[in-house]
């Protein structure tokens, strides 16, 4: 047999090393990634002239930035990269591309999603209001521009990210107003067993917490959002703290995000099957220990598969390229997927200590009034999702997209589907689970009507 | 808890929830007749709610246009109908061609159709650059008809089938029918979860999934199955006011579009997916995305700025004339058809409606349909 096509999208920490793997073994995939340069999000680079030092860059974690960027940048000539490109639609083993508005096909004999993961959203009075950013985009401002998303920043929602932006921020000279946590400090101590399989994390997230109490910028736990205030853009945070008293507090931006969700839809066009994971309340592609999809030759890595953050997107990118190579049957070390399968095994405890300590607000989703838009891309309002089950009877999301259209715009659901689910569900008092979830169509981005084919 | 009403007899039971289904037993209901819809899916689930939406006349067989012409009154009635416009315009549509071939089809179309009563206006290149100055710079010839446009087909049908159970018919989602079978006098209606559901009249609006029921009675058809691709880009301010459309007789060089009042344009034309009729699903092909991207460059050059954000296809029923079955079957008393629509079935749908109605209510159908009628592939087959 020839030597097998193997493609992998992303070359974030999971790809990166999933591509090691693969070269290792003396194959040449193909790594095919959105960005401009390799990293991903978590360890995005810089653009060419920016200067600023690793340490300065990604603090803890410089060493194993540089550690995947100097992989990466070593493996350029053993493998076809095709950075700045986008994976737009797969049909059967066909993959398709687009660079600067030029098509191309790609046949692979096994694939490698590394796709990553976006913020998890959900909708405040308010929070379409210029100056209102995901928490990601915040990061990315900082990290690949310098750039900060305000002068006085709210930092709004939970999770790790929360704190660690926060903390960024605070360190860039940036003037941190609050950082409001959704979820009550209680549920972090009862958690705090689960996230002890990670000591280094669970010491890093402290850090950060102390560092902002060190700066004296307020923390707050158990919020409730109430309203992201301004008349043409933000300038006030207005919610009720755990005690029940309503606080409004200036800025001229706010960061917002509720942890992560995966980035599905090249597995959902793939075919692959989805599980619906209670741990995150949230539907997931199935995969087994290591990574194989339910589609044979489809493989799924990192974030883009299960929350599990960075060092477990290198572990389960080198899992998924041992899986496809053992599929190859070609020589693959038991022992090395047994050490990794345990690791990964440990991260996913962590996992369950994180969904536990910042468990996604959903009652705020399903509470929030019908005249707020939840649908960013469309306009639709919480309101018209509920008519959608009220008055024209839609039993799940599906539907609801069809007759209101959430949805349906250029995200195709990725930021209001989760908060749409739990509306819906709400609505007629049903699980969220039965709500289902919004089949992935193509293109997994906007395609330019401008796009050219045959002119490679 | 539902049993006892599921086994009470209708005098109709239709058989396929889409736009034809859920509009014929609306009509059935305005007629004093009870009636009960089956639906595998939900209502207006496959063609008639992925099609591209074109209300339009123009283009249409001949012996399509008393027909066409019927279902234009429906949808300029549809608020009083069904409670709703379904996004409909009345703007136009408009046919265009780049070569002689399809600029003669285009007139000669013009002067046969007035004689049904459908008026189009016959507009030269000059003219057709002043009104339409979005439009590609090659194009010859356009044929408009005023009183054509577009509606939403996501909304027709199941604001038929909301109207439809809210005049009291029995509507039955989710249930898929196993087996028809003549017992006496009636029909029994079997549905895969056990049901039984009897009525003197069935009528068969299975779209793609009409053909095993009909071989049943002894009226083998060749329908196939087909999945047109549709796209739509992402939002503009409202400019395009007409439907369009290429006239051409290059196959795969079809293309159309329409901007909807929100803004967005929708596409469609080119190639046909293959559909799964196992697993309900078609998935359109990138490939034919991609084709038909320098078609919709040539026909609005400047839809080249926009981007698409979503495609989708659904699946169709059609048969080698591209006419629809509709009518009485040929063999067995009480059995009517209303399949087959080729692609072209949206337009005609609440005309569909009203006529099968008329024809189930009185015998017989005072809009003219006998060319669709299935004994027509009856020698063939």
């Amino acid at each position: 047999m020839a030597q097998p096509n193997v493609v992998i999208i992303g070359a974030g920490p999971a790809g990166v090393r999933a591509a090691q793997t693969l070269v290792a073994a003396g194959l040449r995939p193909t790594v095919v990634d959105e960005g401009m340069r390799s990293g991903g999000q978590i360890y995005r680079r810089q653009p060419a002239g920016f200067k600023r030092p690793y340490q300065a860059l990604y603090g803890f974690e410089a060493k194993k930035a540089r550690a995947v960027h100097d992989t990466f940048d070593d493996l350029t000539t053993a493998i076809d990269y095709r950075p700045e490109t986008l994976a737009w639609n797969i049909a059967g083993n066909t993959l398709h591309l687009v660079a600067n508005n030029v098509a191309d096909t790609l046949d692979f004999d096994a694939l490698i999603l590394a796709t990553g993961a976006t913020d998890r959203l959900l909708p405040v009075r308010g929070w379409t209001l210029p100056g209102c950013f995901s928490l990601g985009a915040a990061q990315i401002a900082l990290k690949a521009q310098a750039c900060a998303i305000g002068r006085r920043v709210v930092f709004l929602g939970t999770g790790p990210l929360l704190y660690l932006i926060s903390y960024q921020y605070a360190k860039a000279g940036v003037d941190v107003a609050a950082v409001l946590d959704t979820s009550p400090f209680s549920g972090q101590l009862r958690a705090l067993p689960l996230m002890a399989s990670r000591p280094s994390l669970l010491a890093k997230g402290l850090y950060y917490r102390a560092q902002l109490m060190l700066r004296r910028i307020p923390v707050h736990s158990g919020v409730t959002p109430l309203q992201i205030e301004g008349e043409s853009t933000v300038s006030a945070v207005r919610f009720r703290g755990a005690t029940g008293g309503v606080k409004t507090i200036s800025a001229d931006a706010v960061g917002m995000g509720f942890h992560l969700r995966s980035e599905t839809q090249l597995a959902d066009l793939a075919l692959c099957e989805f599980v619906f994971d209670e741990t995150l309340s949230q539907w997931a592609p199935s995969a087994d220990a290591d990574g194989r999809s339910s589609i044979p030759g489809v493989y799924l890595a990192g974030d883009g598969v299960r929350i599990l953050g960075a060092d477990a997107a290198e572990i389960t990118g080198e899992l998924a390229a041992l899986a496809a190579l053992s599929d190859f049957e070609m020589p693959v070390s038991a022992h090395q997927v047994e050490i990794l399968r345990h690791s990964r095994e440990r991260m996913e405890r962590f996992r369950r200590g994180l969904a536990m300590a910042f468990p996604w607000p959903a009652l705020l989703a399903r509470v929030v009034e019908d005249d707020v838009l939840l649908c960013r891309c469309e306009a639709i309002t919480a309101g018209e999702l509920r008519s959608s089950a009220n008055c024209l009877g839609a039993p799940e999301l599906n539907r609801s997209k069809a007759l209101v259209r959430v949805g349906m715009g250029r995200c195709q659901g990725r930021y209001c589907g989760h908060a749409a689910a739990e509306v819906l569900a709400h609505t007629r008092g049903e699980s969220l689970q039965d709500a289902g979830r919004l089949r992935g169509q193509g293109p997994v981005k906007p395609l330019s009507v401008n796009t050219r084919t045959g002119v490679r | 808890m539902a049993a006892p009403v599921n086994n009470k007899a209708t005098d109709v039971i239709i058989v396929g929830g889409g736009l034809m289904g859920a509009s014929t037993a609306l009509f059935l209901r305005h007629r004093g007749r009870s009636v009960r819809l089956i639906e595998r899916g939900l209502v207006g689930q496959q063609a008639s709610g992925v099609n591209f939406g074109n209300i339009r006349r123009q283009g249409r067989r001949l012996d399509q246009l008393p027909l066409s012409n019927r279902a234009r009154a429906i949808w300029q009635r549809l608020p009083e109908l069904v409670g709703e416009n379904c996004e409909y315009l009345c703007s136009g549509q408009l046919r265009v061609s780049y070569e002689a071939e399809g600029a003669q089809d285009l007139e000669a179309y013009a002067r046969e159709a007035r004689e049904y009563g459908l008026e189009l206006e016959i507009i030269g290149p000059q003219s057709l650059r002043r009104r339409y100055p979005w439009l590609g710079h090659d194009i010859i010839l356009g044929s408009l008809a005023p009183e054509d446009g577009h509606a939403n087909p996501r909304l027709t049908a199941p604001a038929f089938g909301r109207a439809a159970l809210k005049a009291g018919a029995l509507i039955e989602e989710n249930t898929e029918v196993q087996a028809i079978e003549k017992s006496g006098e009636d029909f029994q209606v079997q549905t895969v979860s056990g049901d039984s559901f009897r009525a003197p009249i069935v009528m068969l609006a299975a779209g793609a999934w009409a053909a095993p029921f009909a071989d049943h009675f002894g009226e083998p058809i060749p329908l196939v199955s087909r999945g047109p691709q549709m796209g739509v880009t992402e939002p503009v301010p409202y400019r395009i006011k007409p439907s369009v459309g290429v006239k051409t007789r290059v196959p795969g060089e079809t293309v159309y579009l329409r901007q909807v009042e929100r803004g967005n344009i929708v596409f469609g034309g080119g190639m046909r997916n293959e559909v799964d009729l196992e697993t309900n699903r078609v998935y359109p092909r990138p490939e034919y995305t991609l084709h038909q991207l320098p078609l919709l460059r040539r026909l609005m050059p400047g839809i080249e700025k926009l981007r698409i954000i979503r495609v989708w296809s659904g699946i169709e029923g059609y048969l080698p004339d591209d006419q629809p079955v509709m009518g009485p079957s040929d063999k067995v008393p009480g059995l009517y058809y209303a399949f087959g629509f080729s692609g072209a079935g949206f337009q005609i749908g609440p005309g569909v409606g009203d006529v099968m109605a008329e024809l189930i209510a009185t015998g017989a159908s005072s809009t003219p349909i006998d060319s669709f009628h299935i004994r027509r592939f009856a020698a063939t087959t």
